[in-house]
């Protein structure tokens, strides 16, 4: 089975259901699977072969659903970026990629010019948008209007084991790494979790998370393939507005990650937005307090709520059934169906329950590796039990306890979590030094209550150099290079940090 | 009365130079569609709303017709600053 044939059957089983609300726009099944075979085609006539990258830059929206398919449907791997992300990383995912097409909307195109410029490996984008006259870079094309005239789509003939997508995370070097996603590991993942949440043709998901996330991604997969509705928010600025929308559309599935609910849970009239038809909601990306377990089910006593833990390199990794959460409330949970995890002691060996170590993964969801980082993924991925099988080390600490439940103790690395998204310190201090008059620079994760960790930043300033930049100037420097949820929200200057024999920073202290 | 839209212009000047399109902007457009200002940067904007012009943004305001373009900010400010 292939990533987009789990959607396909449901598109011949109900072509007239309706498979995505955007505002107030609704697209049946029918449509989303021509609009997409449309694509496809185009994207084949232009040169896009089995195997091939298609990177999307867009914001949340029926194009970023289709393009999804599209790219599938032509054979090609689906490379979801971030539309927060900035000119030089944009070009450094395309050229690390070497990304044949970009699709892009036309707001952001400061962003997606300047990296055409430094990239030569794309020869299409396709831009959603804007006026068609003014690209400069002559691989810009219109995204065809539905009513374009496509030639017929030659079947690509891709196998399970084919890339279906790479997925960009932030790494603890630094660089992005590319998470290779085969049609097996995604078809696998989806079917998994699906499972264990129940969901249903009858269901309808509320999405406001980026589709570039994978948490949003996944939202598209699985509603489409058990046939349900798909409610897309562009954002969560507005939660009044996302809350309207889940009362008008009736709602039935909140997934969220704790910057979302804490948003929620600080109004002060969110009794006003009855959502009697929610059954489920879930968290992930970051862990929810108790205190937020608890005020989340008082205010929403009519859902279940699932806590979830999960890592991009095999989509999802544990959850806890709702039942459980009053018995071990800080639990993540334990392995989700066809899969099995375990927790491994500094040697590699297997750990009884009651142990604390690192967790490890085994199951068709985990990653093939990182694109073209053979020694970042020997890290990762380490034989299995089977001849030719590798296991997932996770490079989380959890202890289990008597039952196998799980627990999250911590990260090895120094990875931040904030607003549910990962940041690597190394990339925001990389960032830093880049910065004129920034001589040293220490990034930290600070406990912040609505963004889970916030980016704190220590900076040392050259002796004599004028103007001595304000805090808010580090942070604006920040923001025109990282996506805004990377950028430091504190900047503490300091005349030095601390230091290690040896004369490295030493992070212990700070915060 | 003194001209909001400039004030909150050169507040977002300093404070969201992020997207490459954030200096053009016109005062109608929406700063989500632009890139303008993002999710956490809509708190920081109520707030400092909340502070210069000494009202509360209350939970149903905010919505994007009054705080999704300079526009809709300066209509806004304007009735909260004559109730």
């Amino acid at each position: 089975m292939l990533l987009h044939q789990l959607f396909e059957q449901s598109a011949r089983q109900m072509p007239d259901k309706v498979a995505l609300v955007v505002e107030s726009k609704r697209w049946s099944y029918a449509q989303i699977d021509r609009l997409a075979t449309q694509l496809a085609a185009v994207l084949q006539q232009r040169g896009v072969q089995r195997g091939d990258r298609v990177a999307t830059f867009l914001d949340n929206g029926v194009e970023a659903v289709v393009c999804l398919y599209a790219a599938l449907k032509c054979g090609a791997v689906i490379m979801p970026v971030n539309p927060l992300t900035k000119k030089d990383k944009l070009a450094y995912l395309l050229n690390d990629s070497r990304a044949s097409a970009l699709i892009a909307h036309a707001p952001l195109r400061t962003e997606f010019e300047h990296a055409l410029a430094h990239n030569g490996s794309v020869h299409t984008c396709l831009v959603v948008g804007g006026d068609a006259t003014t690209w400069s870079d002559a691989r810009c094309l219109p995204y065809p209007s539905d009513a374009a005239e496509t030639a017929a789509l030659i079947a690509p003939g891709s196998i399970d084991q084919d890339l279906a997508g790479i997925i960009y995370t932030s790494g603890s070097t630094g660089d992005p790494k590319g998470v290779m996603l085969t049609h097996l590991n995604m078809v696998s993942a989806a079917r998994s979790i699906s499972g264990y949440l129940g969901l249903q043709a009858d269901d309808v998901i509320v999405c406001a998370l980026p589709l570039a996330f994978d948490y949003g991604l996944y939202q598209v997969l699985m509603s489409f393939q058990v046939g349900a509705t798909l409610v897309l928010e562009r954002s969560f600025s507005f939660p009044v507005q996302v809350l309207e929308t889940m009362m008008r559309e009736r709602v039935t599935v909140f997934p969220g990650v704790p910057t979302m609910f804490s948003l929620l849970m600080n109004m002060k009239t969110l009794r006003e937005y009855p959502l009697p038809a929610l059954r489920k909601i879930t968290n992930t990306a970051a862990a929810l307090s108790e205190e937020h377990i608890r005020r989340l089910r008082g205010l929403f006593p009519q859902a279940r709520l699932y806590s979830m833990y999960g890592l991009t390199e095999c989509k999802r990794v544990t959850y806890l059934d709702p039942d459980q959460l009053d018995i071990r409330p800080t639990s993540v949970g334990r392995g989700m169906p066809n899969e099995e995890v375990w927790l491994v002691d500094e040697a590699g060996r297997r750990l009884p329950n009651g142990s604390t170590g690192e967790l490890v993964i085994r199951g068709s969801n985990v990653m093939r590796g990182y694109w073209e980082k053979p020694e970042e993924t020997a890290q990762r991925l380490k034989p299995g039990p089977i001849a030719g099988e590798m296991l997932l080390h996770s490079g989380d600490l959890f202890r289990t306890d008597a039952e196998g439940y799980l627990y999250f103790v911590a990260r090895k690395d120094d990875i931040i979590k904030s607003r549910g998204e990962k940041v690597s310190p190394r990339e925001v201090e990389n960032v830093l030094y880049g910065m004129p008059g920034v001589l040293e620079a220490a990034v930290v994760g600070v406990p912040d209550d609505i963004l889970g960790e916030a980016v704190k930043a220590f900076v040392t300033l050259k002796p004599d150099w004028q103007p001595r930049p304000s805090e808010r100037d580090v942070i604006r420097y920040c923001l025109s290079k990282l996506e805004s949820f990377m950028a430091p929200k504190q900047v503490v200057f300091v005349d030095d940090l601390p230091k290690t024999d040896t004369g490295k920073i030493k992070k212990t202290g700070l915060g | 009365m003194e001209d909001i839209k400039a004030k909150v212009r050169a507040y977002i000047m300093d404070n969201f130079i992020m997207g490459g399109n954030a200096g053009q902007f016109k005062d109608a457009d929406s700063f989500m569609a632009q890139h303008v200002i993002d999710s956490t940067g809509f708190l920081e904007l109520v707030t400092f709303l909340e502070e210069t012009y000494v009202f509360e943004v209350q939970d149903d305001e905010m919505v994007p017709e009054n705080l999704d373009s300079l526009d809709n900010i300066d209509a806004y400010v304007r009735r909260k600053l004559v109730a």
